[in-house]
């Protein structure tokens, strides 16, 4: 069903709390994962039990710090076996599914809420808005801060930008949730839209509403705009290289892994570069510098990104956080987003499009590319 | 190094099952062929990890050769399938990453195809000859 939730006195963010208070409130979910407010004031995912704790609860501030997919995973897989919402952005819905593709995470015993974004800014740049005082982020969620929902424009605070990933980022709408908080296109002073099943609505003491919502037109609009920004991303990343190589675009990367472990997909426990593959004895690394001439250490920098490229791109849903977290300020998400996006229409694969539809490199026809390997 | 000397250097991935036995039988057919190649032993085409075709390339070699079973007879029943799919995709995300995807070749090779792995390897000697040493050869900061 589709309805409104009561917004009073233009506090969104009360509305959003007490929906979420009630689905523990009536057992829908035993347990929610969300990001939380905490009492210093940095926002952070935590499983809550308690409704009461509900009033720390903040899933429009505009910050994402982690892609929450793969601690929807950690809630998910094994026993006890608990009814668990989990309140996520779209990209962070798109991870989720690929995790269920690699069975890291289970829709088996998961409420899924998904929240539309309006664009997130990086830990950093949050942090520095709220210290610095010019911007009021009590007030996010409390009426102004979702000033942009109506339109679904990408309006930054004065003075900051969102992260590079939202900045071209053409999905962000959440689709395919259980419940789905429709902020675009809503006129969220008369409360906020919602999607949920009849049989939930039901147990929430909700009734289908008839209202004017523009969510899909703006949709269309917002998606039509950041298209182009992402292409016009994209093209001058692939001018790059095309003229650098991704050796070249890749030139300062430290090989700190951080792009690897704040990617929800890079899943592996044993990453084979974090094994000690690649350590080697030191007569070996004098043998090569004596080849060459010189030896880059850490070695290995473009055959990290290269190998990444290979195990996740096909799985890239673009969350970006491999850039926000990138302490060389390298481009990674852009280059595995352009990349991403050939390979997969190689496949005719979106990921997170559909939890159905199987990884291409675990699923093949007998009969496709029939001439390869024949020449 | 003048051109016209220089050697490319290949190396090769091929499956226990088909590819390997039919450079063996190259061998023991006494069938001439190109040194150029080094041949490392695996148990399936399926079994190659893109960064095993990685880091020879970035390294310098001039071109990488999987050899796998011809479609439906892999050993492994699927192996060579995948495989497929993986070489798909690694020379996809090679060429928009702006390295020579042509040095990577993927060719099905029958255990009773002597001859055709003889073939493959001239064929890709000539091939990488032509093109020229693999860029990365000389690059100390990949």
């Amino acid at each position: 069903m589709r309805t409104l939730i009561p917004v009073e006195n233009d506090d969104t963010l009360a509305a959003v709390q007490g929906f979420l208070r009630q689905m523990l409130e009536t057992g829908i979910v035993d347990t929610l994962l969300v990001p939380m407010e905490t009492p210093h004031g940095a926002i952070t995912p935590a499983l809550v039990s308690d409704p009461e704790m509900l009033d720390r609860a903040n899933p429009l501030a505009p910050v994402m710090g982690l892609n929450a997919a793969r601690l929807a995973g950690r809630v998910s897989v094994r026993e006890p076996r608990d009814r668990v919402g989990v309140v996520l952005r779209p990209c962070e819905l798109r991870a989720l599914v690929e995790l269920i593709k690699l069975q890291q995470a289970s829709l088996d015993d998961l409420v899924t809420i998904g929240v539309d974004c309006l664009g997130t800014y990086d830990v950093s740049v949050y942090a520095a808005m709220r210290d610095d005082g010019g911007v009021d982020m009590a007030a996010y969620g409390r009426g102004t801060g979702l000033a942009t929902a109506p339109s679904g424009e990408l309006a930054a605070e004065e003075g900051y930008t969102f992260r590079d990933a939202c900045q071209m980022c053409e999905k962000p709408h959440a689709e395919g949730a259980d419940v789905t908080l429709e902020l675009f296109g809503a006129d969220l002073s008369g409360g906020i839209p919602v999607s949920l099943p009849d049989a939930m609505g039901e147990t929430l003491g909700l009734t289908a509403a008839e209202f004017e919502a523009d969510r899909s037109r703006v949709i269309e609009k917002v998606v039509a705009a950041r298209t182009q920004v992402r292409d016009e991303r994209f093209a001058e990343i692939r001018e790059r290289l095309d003229q650098e190589g991704v050796e070249g675009v890749f030139a300062s990367c430290i090989r700190c892994h951080n792009c690897m472990t704040v990617c929800p997909i890079c899943y592996c426990k044993t990453c084979l570069f974090k094994s000690q593959v690649f350590d080697h004895e030191p007569v070996q690394y004098a043998n090569w510098a004596q080849r060459k001439g010189a030896y880059r250490m850490p070695a290995d920098t473009t055959l990290f990104h290269l190998t990444r490229l290979n195990h996740m791109v096909l799985s890239c849903v673009g969350c970006g956080m491999c850039t926000s977290d990138c302490p060389a300020d390298l481009p990674v998400g852009a280059v595995f987003r352009a990349i991403g996006q050939e390979t997969q229409a190689v496949f005719d694969y979106e990921p997170g499009r559909d939890v159905e539809e199987p990884l291409p490199l675990i699923t093949f026809q007998e009969d496709e590319w029939m001439d390869v390997g024949e020449e | 190094m003048a051109e016209t000397d220089f050697e490319p250097k290949i190396v090769a991935f091929l499956c226990n099952w088909c590819t390997y036995t039919g450079a063996d039988l190259a061998g023991t057919s006494r069938i001439q062929y190109p040194p150029n190649v080094r041949i490392i032993r695996l148990m399936c085409s399926g079994s190659v990890d893109p960064t095993y075709v990685l880091k020879p390339l970035l390294d310098g070699a001039d071109g990488v050769l999987i050899g796998g079973c011809h479609p439906g007879d892999c050993h492994y029943q699927s192996g060579n399938y995948k495989a497929r799919r993986r070489v798909i995709a690694l020379k996809e995300i090679l060429k928009n990453a702006g390295i020579d995807e042509d040095r990577v070749w993927l060719r099905w090779i029958s255990a009773s195809e002597g001859q055709r792995f003889a073939n493959t390897v001239t064929e890709m000697t000539e091939f990488l000859k032509e093109k020229g040493p693999n860029p990365m050869r000389r690059e100390w900061a990949v």
